[in-house]
């Protein structure tokens, strides 16, 4: 009993049992539809990249697992969730294939045509992402406007003005070096190392600086950081900041992989995502203390969650409703109310108990 | 009581009505750069103004839900996809399970009471944030739209000749007529949809004035704590004030489906936004307690003016009125945040 | 029960996790009478009150309010006004967005027939309300463009006009000038006439003599006793709150430990001040020494120190410190001068509840050294086993999260995390508030200990033995105001009439 309350408490418990159970759907699902059990971990070498389920979860996941980095702190620092991602990826997606193709055009196909060098692309992505993130920052920080709603503004017109930097065009960059980011380099698909360095690089920059101590002590007691020395403006704002820069990131690697700026549809609903993932980690979107291997493992599962989804045949416009139960049940399991529905039944067992002992 | 009102002190009018005269005084700014610049073009006609109107009844019905929630310090995204969920179930019902437009529309309402129940449940009584809660609303009424029908569907004399009769419905001005290019004078018109909006306008100011509800809304923006120590019960106010905003939001999908005549799973994205950003730039603090319809119904008149001139200039690009709307909502909410700082210091 | 009696409350006992916060307190109120209920910080009062209104659950006693039969339990603020209890707080429980009729009426409009709400006659009534409580207010008006007084006062009209036979008024003059004050005093001896029994919570001396008929006074939770106000002068009201009787402990003071005025300066504050909580004041602070700041609760004590830290940013005056102008607008700067701040509210200001007792004691150090230069884990290690040993806190290691510490531990955690940065001037804010004997006298050897070693302290408690056992100066503070300086032979009558002050000292 009391080693079962230990395990339930690990942050990392809700993340792992939803995996568990993604495991599970699937392995039914393969065994009914009379496949080998282990067909989920197949990986095999085809036409020289490797190819399986679970390198295809990997992959298509790196884009939530990037802006679950940046939202994990945020949600840390400031309680509140940026829900401007999915908008900015679509500006950064945009504005950078603008930057290369040049405006108004809206294809190029080979670097001779470039209005302008790739690397100035990709950079003009990652410092649109900045601005955004600062814009942002500087609503919540500085001005104390909740979180969610001065992302609100990003959010509605991040796309809109992404729409008329490609002037309403899709914008196609089909080259190779651009595609690179969102293909393969070797056998293993780009996306998965960009999200791997990209956490490797979070997880050094908080291991080697206190940043990470910084926000969760923002987070959990604002007063006394400030007693203590600590600026939560800056602390604050510091965390839109990487935010925007993993929106950029994110920005890239979706646009990569059509080769174009689709500004309707890059890192749509993907705020949800990386919301959820941030949730399934085990962090409370209340603040505090986070675990950004939470947030990582829970990315991963929801992307889990959706090809699963897709291999049972459930299409694209209908996941979102599976995915609005699961947000709804896994908020509510942590609502405070329902919390103390629980223990309040498991102090009434234990009364019990006690009483049937006695 | 009137005396008292008249008497009051011009020092004392607070930064909240300033706000108000603020959006009003925009909107006609706005409507008379329309009318300087597009005169030509007929943006003075009376019409012109009017289909502002008609094309945002609905929306009129879904920022005064939207207003209600709001002033509990609330937030209900989900309105969007809920308004495509109700034309859905309107296009797709009428042709399809062969039922009749009333059915229908009363289904429509049932639905929203029902989304709103749930809605409420969980922030007023779950405790759980209101933007999460109607966060995963939003994806579900938009994933629901698309378990009906992924298909662009549109509502015709075949599918329900009695919806479309209401729909196309003209009640015309006896005034403001239009002499036109086939030299015929025409008479300026509405819909039945803005009829119902202005309905619906002039309910929930009443119902924001008069009724115990309407204050328990202000109440509980005001001061949550205080609310309750007067005895108010917060939780249920705030269920209610969900399920108002999700059955003002349905009665806001049959006026909207009303203009578009058609349903699909993209439409009405971003509604959500163009209702927050109205009741916004109408006065409505987003910290909640402050704000009325009135303020809301300005802030959709500019929005529409917005959309208007981007039309007659039919030039600009389509996703000018966004980034415009986005632009204001950033001017107002840095104001309101201002107001709020200077408040602080002045006590 | 008793004739003119409304209220009477016998043995009531109600226990926090590890603190008796009331052990069988008595109190009785009469019709007709303005009760005073005083007492230091932790007293009790609160918690009695809280235990009335049905916000706290008491275990043992019994509660009889006049009207009723049987005992009362009450287990929600509209319980207790049901009951005829009503309360009115420090902050005003009205919503500013609302006129003032509105506050007065919410929950119980008058309707019209068609179930809407008779605006009308609910501003005529209010006004006839506010009119009858001489309340000079416009009620059409939002309450928010009222002063706090005027707000105050509201709060006190919804609860009189509810029918409330018992009406208690928590600390409601904390907010408020010395007219306002006076307005309020009013309309208290009006509703006194009219028979309401008014139990009125304040830390204000003068107030407490200028419209109370009898003294409750708490101390660490049990009652001292109940006095009519002419028999119980200031300074015995003094003695009955902060307690006269020494421990039994030995002097911790070495020999030689007094006032040295040719030590060299580390502090010199010239007409720092803070709007609204403490006026401009001057203060010297010499090496080596511990000054304490003594004065009730609200007095400014807190807020003087938080002025020279820069908690609360001052707005006029300037400050040296070590003889060198220093310019703090926020607490990091204070920190590079070599200062620390204990602050009084641990929970709020003190603690971050889910980070380990090792993050929670290097913070402070971390943050002088900047995010950058993060202290490596192997001497993040050491400094926390260090304090943990030094300071004897009892943890299950240095990584369980502070919040599940008892509060003597935290307290401990928090005086190392200021330690570790090792200032040369701190700030200790009621260092050993609710904290058990034992760690109280270790927390007043080390201060003295400090101070030895040249650093400068200063000490701010309510609990005037433990000052004079620790402290070779003292400045008085009183309504916010610094009002005297004490030194050479500290005693506790010098101590107790300077705080009491007023023209009837004895």
């Amino acid at each position: 009993m009391n080693k079962g309350k230990k395990i339930t408490q690990q942050q990392l418990f809700l993340p792992v049992v939803c995996v568990l159970l993604v495991l599970a759907v699937n392995i039914f699902y393969d065994v009914s539809q009379g496949n080998e059990f282990y067909n989920f971990f197949k990986i095999t070498l085809t036409n020289d990249v490797l190819q399986g389920r679970l390198i295809n979860i990997l992959n298509r996941g790196s884009e939530v697992a990037i802006l679950a980095i940046g939202m994990t702190l945020v949600v840390s620092a400031s309680a509140g969730t940026d829900i401007s991602v999915g908008s900015v990826m679509s500006l950064c997606a945009s504005f950078c294939c603008m930057l290369v193709a040049g405006y108004g055009v809206s294809s190029v196909s080979s670097p001779d045509e470039f209005a302008m060098p790739l690397v100035v692309g990709l950079l003009g992505a990652l410092v649109m992402g900045l601005v955004c993130g600062a814009f942002n920052g500087a609503l919540v920080a500085y001005l104390n406007i909740q979180p969610m709603v001065a992302t609100l503004i990003l959010w509605s017109a991040a796309r809109a003005i992404g729409l008329l930097l490609c002037n309403n065009l899709i914008v196609y960059v089909r080259d190779d070096t651009f595609g690179l980011f969102g293909g393969y380099l070797g056998p293993i698909p780009t996306p998965i190392l960009i999200a791997a360095v990209c956490v490797a690089a979070t997880s050094l920059v908080l291991k080697k600086t206190a940043l990470g101590m910084y926000v969760q002590s923002v987070g959990i007691n604002k007063r006394a950081s400030r007693i203590a020395g600590l600026n939560s403006q800056k602390i604050i704002f510091l965390c839109y900041l990487i935010c925007g820069l993993c929106a950029g990131i994110a920005g890239i690697v979706a646009s990569s992989r059509i080769t174009s700026a689709d500004s309707n549809n890059i890192g749509l609903n993907m705020e949800l995502d990386a919301i959820l993932a941030v949730a399934l980690g085990g962090n409370s979107l209340g603040g505090g203390k986070f675990s950004l291997a939470g947030s990582i493992i829970g990315a991963y599962t929801i992307q889990a969650i959706t090809t699963t989804m897709y291999n049972l045949g459930v299409s694209t416009e209908v996941a979102p409703v599976f995915k609005a139960v699961v947000v709804i049940v896994i908020v509510a399991i942590q609502a405070p109310p329902v919390r103390a529905w629980f223990k309040k039944r498991a102090a009434a067992k234990a009364v019990q108990k006690g009483v049937a002992s006695v | 009581m009137k005396t008292v009102s008249l008497g009051k002190p011009k020092s004392q009018m607070n930064s909240n009505t300033l706000l108000l005269l603020i959006t009003i005084v925009l909107f006609f700014v706005l409507y008379a750069i329309g009318c300087v610049v597009y005169g030509e073009r007929g943006f003075t006609n009376l019409q012109t103004f009017l289909n502002v109107l008609r094309s945002n009844a609905g929306l009129i019905c879904v920022a005064c839900g939207m207003t209600c929630v709001m002033l509990t310090g609330g937030i209900d995204i989900s309105v969007g996809s809920l308004v495509a969920l109700d034309c859905m179930l309107l296009a797709y019902g009428m042709a399809n399970w062969g039922l009749s437009a009333p059915v229908m529309c009363l289904l429509v309402l049932v639905i929203g009471v029902v989304f709103g129940l749930v809605q409420g449940y969980c922030v007023g009584y779950l405790e759980i944030q209101p933007f999460i809660v109607t966060m995963a609303g939003m994806f579900f009424a938009r994933g629901m739209t698309a378990v009906i029908s992924t298909d662009q569907l549109s509502i015709n004399q075949d599918v329900s000749q009695a919806f479309y009769d209401v729909a196309n419905h003209r009640i015309y001005f006896p005034f403001g007529g239009v002499v036109n290019r086939a030299g015929k004078v025409v008479m300026p018109y509405i819909g039945v949809g803005v009829v119902i909006a202005l309905a619906v306008l002039v309910a929930i100011f009443l119902v924001l004035r008069y009724t115990k509800f309407g204050r328990s809304l202000y109440a509980v923006g005001g001061s949550e704590q205080s609310a309750a120590m007067m005895g108010l019960d917060v939780k249920r106010t705030k269920l209610k004030a969900y399920v108002l905003s999700s059955l003002l939001c349905s009665i806001g999908g049959i006026c909207y489906c009303m203009n578009t005549m058609s349903a699909s799973v993209s439409q009405a994205t971003g509604l959500e936004m163009d209702a927050i950003a109205s009741a916004v730039i109408g006065g409505t603090l987003l910290t909640g307690g402050v704000g009325n319809v009135i303020g809301s119904f300005f802030g959709v008149l500019i929005n529409g003016t917005i959309s208007s001139i981007v039309q007659f200039n039919g030039k600009l690009a389509s996703s000018w009125p966004n980034i415009l709307t986005a632009a204001l909502l950033c001017f107002f909410i840095v104001l309101q945040s201002v107001f709020a700082k200077l408040k602080e210091k002045n006590k | 029960m008793e004739n003119n009696v409304v209220l009477t409350m016998r043995g009531i006992t109600m226990t926090f996790p590890g603190v008796k916060a009331l052990d069988h307190v008595d109190f009785t109120l009469r019709k007709g009478e303005i009760h005073a209920l005083m007492g230091e910080n932790g007293a009790g009062k609160s918690t009695l009150i809280k235990c009335l209104t049905g916000i706290n659950d008491f275990e043992a006693g019994e509660i009889r309010v006049d009207g009723v039969e049987g005992p009362v339990k009450n287990h929600s603020t509209l319980d207790a006004q049901k009951v005829g209890i009503s309360t009115v707080y420090q902050e005003v429980n009205l919503c500013p967005n609302l006129s003032v009729a509105e506050n007065l009426f919410i929950g119980r409009e008058p309707m019209t027939p068609f179930h809407t709400i008779d605006r009308k006659a609910m501003f005529q009534k209010a006004q006839a309300l506010v009119d009858r409580l001489d309340i000079k207010a416009d009620v059409a008006q939002n309450l928010e463009n009222y002063s706090l007084a005027i707000q105050q006062m509201i709060a006190i009209a919804r609860a009189v006009d509810m029918d409330c036979k018992v009406l208690i008024l928590d600390e409601p003059t904390s907010s408020l000038d010395d007219s306002e004050v006076e307005k309020l005093f009013k309309m208290m001896n009006q509703l006194k006439a009219a028979g309401v029994g008014i139990v009125f919570v304040t830390h204000f001396l003068e107030q407490v003599y200028a419209v109370c008929d009898r003294i409750t006074v708490l101390r660490n939770g049990t009652l001292v006793g109940e006095y009519p106000v002419a028999e119980l002068p200031r300074v015995k009201l003094v003695a009955a709150m902060m307690g006269k009787d020494f421990d039994d402990l030995a002097s911790i003071k070495p020999e030689g430990f007094a006032y040295d005025a040719s030590a060299p300066l580390e502090i010199e504050a010239r007409g720092l001040s803070h709007k609204g909580t403490i006026k401009p004041f001057d203060l010297d602070i010499h090496k080596g020494e511990v000054i304490g700041l003594t004065g009730l609760l609200g007095s400014g004590r807190s807020e003087l120190a938080r002025a020279i830290y820069g908690a609360d940013r001052a707005q006029t005056g300037t400050l040296k410190v070590g003889g060198k102008q220093a310019k703090i607008s926020r607490p990091i700067d204070a920190m590079h001068l070599g200062m620390g701040l204990l602050p009084d509210d641990r929970k709020a200001e003190g603690i971050i509840g889910d980070l380990s007792v090792r993050e929670n004691i290097i913070l402070a150090l971390q943050a002088k050294r900047g995010m950058f230069k993060q202290l490596p884990r192997a001497k993040q290690e050491e400094i926390a086993d260090r304090y943990i040993d030094l300071l004897q806190i009892k943890t299950a290691s240095r990584e369980t999260p502070i919040k599940q510490l008892s509060g003597g531990n935290q307290q401990k955690a928090i005086l190392a995390r200021w330690l570790a940065t090792d200032p040369d001037f701190l700030i200790l804010d009621e260092p050993t508030r609710g904290i058990d004997v034992g760690t109280k006298t270790e927390i007043q050897k080390l201060i003295v200990q400090l101070a030895g070693e040249g650093k400068s302290i200063m000490f701010i408690s309510s609990e005037i033995e433990e000052m004079l056992r620790t402290c070779n100066r003292m400045a008085v503070l009183r309504d916010g105001a610094k009002v005297g300086e004490l030194d050479g032979e500290l005693t506790q009558e010098r101590v107790m009439s300077a705080i009491a002050g007023g023209a009837n000292n004895e």
